[in-house]
């Protein structure tokens, strides 16, 4: 095949746009993680996150967060088409600071927890886990 | 979708003051996430449940809530602490202004 000058500008406009997608997914995902935090730093230590590493269906993945002492956990999954996936806010009568549920998520990605603790501080983990079938149906 | 919600809460019937209990809970619900398309290509209109509160005497014990990223049939696993004997009162909104409510009463020795 000759490459004119068409077909060069074509194939570079074509991988400018496959760049940019994941980056505009991400964009929201920050979004969302910088009106819960306000932007502050956030940690590691002190939070965990329970997922399966592979889930066979996307559309019930059994997830499980545990942040002993926080006010609030946030669950993203980075790679749904909206990432907020739920907040639990704990309050006084909370035996701890933990809860299960099972969530959807789209394709093998990221989920992520940010626990808000009550000195105003934020920690986070992450796990990928890996989905055979998606769960957001078409 | 507001037919055949029905929620299902599983809470012991008896503890001891202090006592850390662990309560189920799980409400019938299609949790239509808005990104379906139905046979003609047309997007289903999203219909989820938007929050989940359980409180205990008045006191709350969690406040959930829910995006359309939680499953079908939405399902919570979490702990409380009780004082004393009383009820815990579960509430679950719709986003069509639709309020599921169930209650559980607990024995405390």
């Amino acid at each position: 095949m000759k490459l004119t000058r068409r077909h060069t500008l074509m194939m570079a406009f074509g991988s400018a746009v496959a760049a940019m997608l994941p980056v505009r997914a991400f964009a929201a995902l920050e979004d969302d993680i910088t009106a819960f935090t306000g932007g502050a730093d956030v940690g590691s230590e002190g939070i965990t996150l329970i997922a399966p590493e592979i889930a066979e269906n996307g559309n019930t993945v059994p997830i499980e967060v545990n942040a002993p002492g926080a006010e609030a956990i946030i669950v993203f999954a980075a790679g749904n088409p909206t990432p907020a996936v739920a907040t639990f806010n704990f309050g006084p009568l909370a035996a701890s600071q933990s809860a299960a549920t099972r969530i959807r998520l789209a394709g093998t990605q990221d989920v992520i927890a940010i626990a808000r603790m009550p000195d105003g501080s934020f920690v986070q983990a992450s796990q990928e886990v890996k989905v055979t079938i998606g769960g957001c149906g078409g | 979708m507001a037919e055949n919600v029905k929620p299902r809460v599983r809470v012991p019937r008896d503890a001891t003051a202090g006592e850390e209990i662990t309560i189920k809970t799980l409400i019938s619900h299609t949790m239509e996430s808005g990104q379906r398309k139905d046979g003609d290509g047309n997007a289903i209109p999203r219909s989820i449940i938007n929050r989940f509160t359980c409180a205990f005497n008045g006191e709350i014990v969690i406040d959930v809530t829910l995006e359309p990223a939680i499953s079908t049939n939405p399902y919570f696993e979490f702990q409380a602490i009780v004082p004393e004997s009383g009820t815990f009162e579960f509430t679950w909104y719709d986003d069509d202004g639709d309020v599921y409510t169930d209650s559980k009463d607990i024995a405390v020795s």
